[in-house]
């Protein structure tokens, strides 16, 4: 029996481990992701976002760690988790020598639906393709790819999608046409983990994680996330940032300085620290400063940082 | 003013070296590619070397005893010194007979009439008849051609025998069945049907499941709800229909062109046939779920070629190979196919004939596909 609190959760994992050769790729991983949500799966290249998801779908099985998805056992039950999530891979996966039709087609069959040259023809209409229905895939730019990704990918009406950078290199308003489509489908309780690098992306979320070398460093809503990082964060302006930059950067007390546009952001961990930092640059004229919310952005390459060292201290 | 030259020259020897030493590791690292380049040869070698023999001996042989005589032992243990003839069955009746040489069991068969060994000591000069399966030309061509040599001297030594100098004790009748004139292209035709088969069969399937893998199709694929079995007969039926295309083509050339018979029932070859195009099908999809990519997978084709022309009776007899060749020759498709098809076209066989070569091919198809079937990675671990 599956109690309430089951069906409310689409994703549950615990420990899950990953190694390819000697490399582990995913260490202990667990996260939960409640049904309808709109989960942001953010990390590094490389960090395992592409591995935990492909171990999500029962492409790849799992060297420890146990979960559920969709309420099916990731171990032994993938057959089923197949047939209710829709997978759209980072690379173009369709067939490139197949017409948009045609592939359609192909995964309506395949899902066994009821009638496939219609639920083709229906979805080339709801993705606005209607008139090119017969291009080959390869025709396609990025954009209409990765439409016709996702169009393939809904047209089962999965109960989870799982998005591996669905937008990257597709053009902006492509991408916030994307997201709206993303919205719409969640609102109609379609669960959505899509794992991405733009943070304009990640603030869309309803809930977010960050890996970096394998490990979930943090989750929760963009607020938590960013309250939860202890980074306190001045703005600041002046002539020659550049200059200004190298010099903050090798100021001890200041952890990490990003340029946003003409103004800089100064961020440090310990506060105090912080302080005594910048009091020597407070005082020139030419600068202005102003306390900041450290941006979501600030807090992931922190985060990255600091794993980063931990992961080169804990190798001989 | 010295300089510019010889460093120019040298850079392009440079640029040359780092071609050189980059097409070098990747050879190296290319273990596919590498073991071709050691295994074919050796294998060419090999095989042409020690399994071929276009002078076959040992030849399997039935006897029909009318009966027991020491001229007919005599003539028997003569048969055996030239080395051609091994006696593999000793028949009973002619029907018997017949039917071993309609299903290939055996290349030739020798009949010893009743009365023989009187006819021969009244100077009668009876008839020995020796039945030869021509339809391979070759296997059969150089035991016949022994034969003559045994008259003289099968009866030396043996008492009673007319002292007639001149004329001859006996006559060996030959017939050679199923191709009476040697024609070797009714021995290539239906051969060729099975060899152009193989190869085109196992090139359409080796690249299918890598061309997923390569074009990174098979992410998705995999990703659906869609077991391998499936994926397996999906990939293969259409081209069964392909090879039966093919076959038709083969055949109507081979009839109208080249004037080959087809003695049998057409419906039995056409079921042989597509059983046979599965049993390839399946040989080409094995590789293609063991190759990484499509150039491994054509590789592993024409590594699986090779035996195929050389060792399934296809271009060399397969009587006269000796006992491992013939045991890998067994395990092909093809050799059986050959087989059955030969019997179908030019001897008329019926499927109770070729029971054994059918089941053959069924069972390879079986075994290969369950080796797919399981090699097939589910998962991109």
């Amino acid at each position: 029996m599956e109690s309430q609190n089951d069906r409310e959760i689409a994703i549950r994992v615990e420990g899950l481990t990953k190694s390819f050769g000697d490399k582990v790729v995913v260490r202990n991983l667990s996260m939960t992701v409640k049904r309808g949500q709109i989960y942001g799966f953010l990390g590094p290249n490389g960090s395992g976002k592409t591995t935990t998801i492909r171990m999500l779908c029962g492409l790849l099985t799992p060297d420890s760690g146990q979960g559920t998805c969709l309420g099916y056992d990731i171990l032994t039950e993938a057959d089923r988790i197949k047939e209710r999530v829709g997978y759209m891979t980072q690379r173009f996966s369709l067939y490139q020598d197949l017409s948009i039709r045609e592939n359609l087609e192909f995964v309506a069959r395949i899902y066994g639906l009821e009638n496939p040259t219609q639920a083709a023809r229906d979805a080339i209409e709801r993705l606005g393709l209607k008139g090119r229905e017969n291009q080959l895939a390869s025709d396609l730019s990025g954009g209409w790819k990765q439409r016709l990704s996702l169009g393939a990918c809904i047209l089962p009406s999965p109960d989870l999608l799982l998005l591996d950078e669905p937008t990257a290199g597709v053009d902006p308003k492509a991408r916030r046409d994307f997201w709206n489509e993303i919205h719409a489908l969640a609102a109609e309780g379609l669960t959505v983990l899509v794992s991405t690098h733009y943070m304009d992306e990640a603030e869309r979320c309803h809930e977010i994680a960050y890996l970096a070398y394998g490990e979930l460093l943090t989750h929760g809503t963009v607020a938590e996330v960013i309250g939860r990082s202890g980074l306190e964060t001045w703005t600041v302006t002046g002539p020659e940032p550049h200059d200004l930059a190298l010099e903050l950067e090798s100021t001890p007390g200041v952890d990490m300085v990003a340029p946003f546009g003409t103004s800089l952001h100064v961020s440090g961990r310990d506060h105090p620290a912080l302080d005594q930092a910048l009091k020597g640059f407070k005082a020139r004229k030419d600068l202005t400063w102003e306390r900041s919310e450290p941006s979501l952005e600030d807090v992931f390459i922190d985060l990255m940082q600091r794993s980063r060292d931990n992961f080169v201290e804990a190798k001989p | 003013m010295m300089n510019a030259p010889l460093r120019r020259r040298a850079s392009a020897f440079s640029r040359f070296a780092a071609m050189f030493v980059k097409e070098f590791i990747q050879l190296k690292r290319d273990r596919v590619t590498f073991a071709t380049m050691i295994i074919v040869p050796l294998m060419q070698l090999l095989l042409f070397g020690f399994a071929i023999n276009t002078n076959p001996r040992h030849l399997p042989t039935a006897i029909l005893l009318q009966e027991d005589s020491d001229i007919g032992r005599a003539i028997i243990g003569a048969l055996k010194n030239t080395s051609y003839f091994d006696i593999t069955r000793i028949a009973s009746t002619r029907a018997e007979f017949d039917g071993w040489i309609k299903s290939g069991d055996i290349l030739f068969g020798i009949e010893i009439p009743a009365n023989f060994a009187r006819a021969v000591r009244r100077g009668d000069n009876p008839s020995l008849l020796v039945v030869a399966d021509a339809s391979d030309p070759v296997a059969a061509g150089t035991a016949l051609g022994s034969l003559d040599g045994i008259i003289g001297t099968a009866l030396r030594g043996l008492h009673g025998l007319p002292d007639n100098s001149g004329a001859q004790p006996f006559t060996i009748v030959q017939q050679r069945r199923y191709n009476p004139a040697a024609v070797t292209s009714l021995n290539i035709v239906p051969g060729l049907l099975g060899t152009i088969l193989t190869m085109t069969m196992l090139i359409f399937t080796s690249l299918s499941v890598t061309r997923e893998l390569e074009r990174g199709t098979m992410e998705s694929l995999l990703s659906m709800p869609i077991d391998p079995l499936q994926i397996m007969l999906g990939k293969i039926t259409p081209y069964i229909v392909v090879g039966f295309v093919q076959a038709a083509i083969i055949l109507l050339a081979g009839v109208t062109i080249f004037a080959v018979p087809i003695d049998g029932s057409l419906a039995l070859l056409i079921g042989v046939t597509i059983l046979f195009v599965t049993a390839t099908l399946s040989v080409g999809y094995t590789f293609s779920t063991i190759a990484r990519n499509q150039l491994q997978a054509i590789q592993m084709s024409m590594m699986f070629f090779l035996p195929n022309i050389l060792l399934s009776g296809f271009m060399f007899p397969f009587a006269g190979m000796p006992g491992w060749a013939q045991v890998i020759g067994q395990m092909l498709p093809l050799t059986h196919y050959l087989r059955t098809v030969r019997g179908i076209m030019l001897k008329g066989a019926s499927a109770s004939d070729l029971t054994t070569e059918i089941i053959w091919v069924a069972v390879l198809t079986v075994v290969v596909m369950s080796i797919a079937v399981t090699r097939f990675r589910r998962t991109l671990d």
